[in-house]
């Protein structure tokens, strides 16, 4: 499919701090595109900028093959939902969705009225019609917000955090009822947030954003799966760090890593990192296995010896920590016939934990400015924006 | 234990030492005595007679002249002004925000005599066109710290969101932004109409020949008219700065209650 919306090394800087460096991304039509990072990263920027709130220092802006960069907010064919919803308090709920079509005078009166009737419907406000926004609770607000950026039809719809300001169990519903419109209108969505379970679970594609760059585009599992970047590593999802380096290349695909305390070990390297570089060594909780026994294994196995130093039984899982040969390593595991299981784990067991050469990733060293980030605890890296 | 009285008695007598002047003004005006020691009865006669003074009209209509006119030019540069105070952020907005607020503590007297030492240095005649200037001076300030507590709280992104609609700078301006500071800019206005009417120590430096304001007048009636009368008129005056203030007041309220 083409590219819908182009943006092309845009830049924007406020006095010394580049928000947005030199960014590049392209969106389909109809994707529903997320924009992840942490606060501050500059995708907010990048969404203003999108909007036409913020103009940008370089480059340019393409829709649907038209440039669009210098084209002031109220003429562009995109339409936002702010964080906190910006109603306008003065109207009733149907004059707020009324609103957009009215000032842009696209069609006589008796036409908004019915597109006003079937928006309430579509967003279920038809009850609420005539109350003014500052009776309504969270989630009727987020609605009316949609409506009134839907009726317009806007070729992109932006979503600056929409679901920041409500509480957990209506900000699960609405997330479905934002994929639900999705669906229903076929609208190219840009969705920013710092919520890595939203961008997950909504996006057809996610670009993580870190200091004003684009760390990694790409589909929700490969982010997960195969992150590009330390950061990316850290921020999405939890994962294990092991500091070492490369000691050569295994055929094409392998290496072989020198961390210190193991044995030597093999892992993918996609990358091709060539030898003597260093490297961090990228494993998330639950690609690893965790046992008494020591089992058969491929070559492509890793196994190291470990005790275990804390055990956090949560129904679903069981998260397992484990003092390796001088590294901590956090591991989450799942069970069946819990009750049946010959030999449960327990505080203090010396345990062998091995891994598949496949399920590690090596990425570089993390930069100064992410160092806060990674050196949290490894539950806590991927969530501590999230809990705020 | 029992609760003290004393604050009770306080209260009372603060209440009492403020508003009996004022009681036994407006008593007195419906007084039929002439110099209104004793009371000889209910009477309207001193209205009654204020409404034959040719005088007292015109200078009732000097003073509704200039405050219509004086709150009019100063509500459009007070928000005007209250609204680049909060928009933009510079080093200079210190200094303006100082020159705005600066005639709301400067001495009365001090402000009169500057404007009077203004006008005649700069050869401008003294008359209703200097009162108005004089009263445009002071009131802007006023209506620009009542905007300014207004927009205080205003939420900045409904401008974007109705940009975002597609209103442009001036839909956005009659649509958005004037109903949503109505309130604010109404008790502005009242206000400021209020201190117009009342004022009489700048406008007895700037006034020329022919143009005595309503206070003005009330001053030299004390000295050369009938004191009963006085009263009366000061009833009359009183009635309407009350409900005006009262009115700004509710405004202001309102305007909370809404958000």
């Amino acid at each position: 499919m083409a590219d819908f919306l182009e943006i092309e090394d845009v830049s924007r800087h406020f006095r010394n701090i580049r928000a947005v460096d030199h960014v590049s991304l392209t969106v389909r039509k109809g994707e529903f595109y997320s924009l992840l990072g942490p606060s501050g990263c500059g995708k907010t920027t990048l969404l203003r900028m999108l909007a036409g709130f913020e103009r940008p220092d370089t480059g340019r802006i393409r829709l649907d093959g038209r440039d669009i960069t210098d084209l002031p907010p109220h003429k562009r064919t995109v339409n936002t939902i702010f964080q906190n919803y910006a109603l306008l308090p003065h109207l009733t709920v149907r004059q707020n969705i009324a609103f957009g079509l009215q000032v842009q005078k696209k069609m006589p009166r008796k036409e908004i009225d019915e597109a006003v009737d079937r928006m309430l419907s579509l967003v279920q406000l038809e009850s609420q019609a005539d109350k003014k926004p500052g009776l309504l609770s969270g989630g009727q607000k987020q609605r009316v917000a949609v409506g009134r950026a839907l009726i317009l039809q806007p070729q992109v719809l932006l979503l600056d955090e929409p679901l920041a300001a409500l509480d957990l169990k209506l900000r699960q519903k609405m997330l479905m009822e934002l994929d639900l419109i999705h669906d229903q209108v076929g609208i190219t969505f840009i969705y920013v947030t710092h919520d890595q379970g939203e961008a997950m679970s909504l996006s057809d594609r996610i670009a993580v954003m870190n200091n004003g760059r684009i760390e990694q585009v790409g589909k929700p599992a490969e982010i997960y799966e195969a992150p590009r970047s330390s950061f990316v590593a850290a921020f999405i999802g939890d994962t294990n760090f092991f500091e070492g380096q490369v000691l050569e290349l295994v055929g094409d695909e392998y290496s072989r890593l020198n961390i210190s305390g193991f044995a030597d070990l093999v892992c993918f390297n996609d990358k091709k990192i060539s030898a003597g570089n260093p490297v961090f060594l990228s494993i998330r909780p639950e690609k690893f296995h965790i046992g008494r026994n020591r089992p058969e294994l491929s070559p492509k196995h890793n196994i190291v010896r470990g005790r275990v130093e804390d055990i956090i039984y949560l129904g679903g899982m069981t998260k397992y920590w484990v003092q390796a040969e001088g590294h901590k390593i956090s591991i989450t595991r799942q069970h069946s016939r819990f009750f049946l299981d010959e030999e449960p784990i327990r505080w203090n067991d010396d345990v062998w934990v091995w891994w598949h050469a496949d399920d590690g990733f090596m990425l570089e060293r993390y930069s100064e400015a992410d160092e806060n980030l990674v050196s949290l605890p490894p539950d806590a890296s991927g969530t501590a924006e999230t809990a705020q | 234990m029992k609760r003290s009285r004393f604050p009770m008695a306080v209260t009372a007598s603060v209440l009492v030492f403020f508003y009996l002047p004022i009681a036994v003004l407006v008593v007195n005006s419906f007084n039929a005595s002439v110099y209104g020691g004793r009371w000889e009865g209910f009477s309207l006669r001193w209205y009654a007679k204020l409404a034959g003074q040719r005088e007292i009209l015109h200078a009732l209509e000097n003073t509704l002249l200039i405050a219509v006119s004086a709150t009019l030019v100063s509500c459009a540069l007070g928000t005007l002004a209250a609204f680049a105070l909060h928009r933009y952020r510079s080093a200079l907005q210190r200094w303006h925000f100082t020159l705005i607020y600066t005639p709301l503590v400067v001495p009365e007297i001090l402000m009169g005599m500057s404007l009077l030492l203004t006008f005649v240095a700069a050869g401008v005649r003294l008359g209703l066109f200097t009162i108005f200037l004089a009263h445009v001076t002071f009131c802007i300030s006023y209506v620009a710290m009542v905007v300014l507590a207004r927009l205080q709280d205003f939420d900045f992104s409904v401008i974007e969101a109705a940009q975002d609609l597609g209103a442009n700078a001036w839909v956005t301006a009659r649509r958005v932004l004037a109903p949503m500071l109505a309130p604010g800019i109404a008790s502005g206005a009242l206000l400021a109409l209020t201190l117009s009417i009342d004022d009489f120590v700048i406008s007895f430096f700037v006034a020329g020949p022919g143009s005595t304001t309503l206070p003005i007048r009330i001053y030299s009636m004390i000295k050369f008219g009938s004191p009963a009368m006085l009263n009366a008129l000061s009833t009359l005056l009183l009635v309407v700065t009350f409900t005006l203030v009262w009115t700004s007041q509710h405004l202001i309220t309102k305007g909370e209650q809404a958000k």
